[in-house]
């Protein structure tokens, strides 16, 4: 997929996601239970909970990274996990790791990448350049990964996510390690924008005000617009 | 999604560059070869080895050599986060086994370079046997890469994963190295190289080769999944 042909075009008027019911167990523990909602394609929704709520684990789900045990979750106008084969490359994932090969630089990592979101030659160099001023890290993109800070590494990381200008950013813990600069810094690139965002955090009171809707996970599953 | 030839460059490319940079796997197969060859010349007391006792030898060693680097193939993608990398991109997750038994072809035919001679200058008479082995040298070095690379995709996840390279792999290889062997003995025997049974043991490998190859490209897939 091209950075500026995707190849599923969703329909931008058409919800970014709609959930009913869903469910995902681990073995016999039920991790995220009747999760329904609906998230408009420009909308961002916050998810708060306390830790082993099912944050993650429907950030995941989202991503197509894990399959739902029960219940429906169409995402972009894909039935998961059916359709998944279709959303990859229309998602931007930031996870608690920054899937990044620390043996490569963060060039290096963007590199790898863009050419496996098919994004070739001049093209990918300037977006990749384009990211790295953004994030503030032209001047140790060509450093190795292991050598870089934990922030440095998350700032990497977002410029990964937002590379192939996904239509779904699923953010988990966006701030973690950064600091103040950061965190503004990285607002410019996974701020409100042309895309939905999901946003996993403990930090209502930073996300709250660009949420859209707020989905509550923990003793009883709570969706709310804002 | 992205071209299967274009995806499958990147990954190959990403671990070439990364052994190369960190040489992790190659020198420790290579050395392991070497101290081997050096432990059997003076454990069998002998300076020179003909027929299926050589063949034995060699095979046995580049055997165990390959599983150090079969063990460490899925590492980076295991703990850097290169299986959720490669699993939101828009490409066929068999180019993941291609790239990988590819990668690993690249690391046995490197440690032969360097083993295989030493080999010779430890316990052959004369080079002649050389030139025909290299065939031999492909066709197992294939099978056994296209092999190696499920087990270790298998294993990965497992805490045990060096324990469990060996136990499954080994007993799988078997009719690899029977093959082989059968092929190297008559390269070996005493009086120069002979070429009984030669193209049998040849199509064996041919045949192994073609199977596991099938079957790794058909599974590959759901031993991504969750």
């Amino acid at each position: 997929m091209g950075n500026n042909q995707p190849p599923e075009e969703h329909d931008r008027g058409a919800p970014a996601l709609r959930l009913a019911g869903l469910r995902r167990d681990y073995g016999e523990r039920t991790a995220l239970d009747g999760v329904g909602l609906e998230l408009g394609a420009r909308e961002s929704l916050v998810v708060l909970g306390p830790n082993g709520a099912g944050k993650t684990t429907l950030l995941r789900i989202l991503a197509t990274l894990l399959r739902p045990s029960g219940g429906e979750a169409i995402v972009l106008g894909c039935s998961l996990p059916r359709e998944a084969w279709k959303l990859r490359g229309r998602i931007g994932y930031l996870g608690h790791e920054p899937l990044l090969y620390r043996d490569l630089s963060g060039r290096e990592n963007l590199r790898f990448q863009a050419r496996l979101h098919g994004i070739k030659g001049e093209a990918a160099e300037a977006r990749i350049d384009e990211l790295l001023l953004a994030a503030g890290m032209q001047r140790r993109a060509d450093e190795r990964v292991a050598e870089l800070s934990a922030g440095m590494r998350q700032r990497l990381a977002i410029c990964r996510c937002v590379l192939h200008t996904p239509q779904l950013l699923l953010l988990d813990e966006p701030d973690s390690n950064l600091d103040a600069e950061g965190r503004e810094l990285a607002h410019g690139l996974i701020g409100p924008g042309d895309h939905a965002r999901v946003i996993v955090t403990h930090d209502p009171e930073r996300y709250l005000p660009e949420a859209d809707q707020v989905l509550e996970l923990g003793v009883h599953e709570r969706a709310a617009v804002a | 999604m992205t071209p299967s030839r274009v995806a499958f460059a990147a990954i190959l490319g990403k671990d070439l560059r990364s052994e190369l940079r960190t040489l992790q796997s190659l020198p420790a197969m290579a050395l392991f070869a070497i101290t081997t060859f050096v432990i059997f010349r003076f454990g069998l007391d002998r300076t020179h080895l003909s027929g299926s006792l050589a063949a034995g030898v060699l095979w046995a060693t580049l055997l165990f050599a390959a599983v150090l680097g079969i063990n460490r193939l899925f590492v980076a993608e295991r703990e850097e986060g290169g299986f959720d990398a490669i699993r939101l991109a828009p490409i066929d997750r068999s180019v993941l086994f291609t790239a990988k038994v590819t990668a690993l072809l690249v690391y046995l035919l490197a440690l032969e370079l360097i083993a295989v001679p030493v080999f010779a200058l430890f316990f052959l008479d004369s080079p002649a046997a050389l030139g025909p082995l290299v065939s031999v040298l492909l066709l197992a070095d294939f099978g056994l890469a296209a092999t190696g690379t499920l087990i270790s995709s298998m294993a990965v996840n497992s805490r045990a994963r060096d324990l469990l390279v060996p136990l499954v792999l080994l007993p799988l290889v078997v009719p690899l190295m029977i093959a082989a062997t059968g092929a190297t003995e008559p390269l070996m025997a005493v009086g120069g190289p002979g070429y009984h049974r030669f193209g049998t043991w040849l199509m064996v490998l041919g045949l192994y080769d073609l199977i596991f190859a099938l079957v790794g490209y058909a599974v590959f897939d759901f031993l991504l999944e969750d």
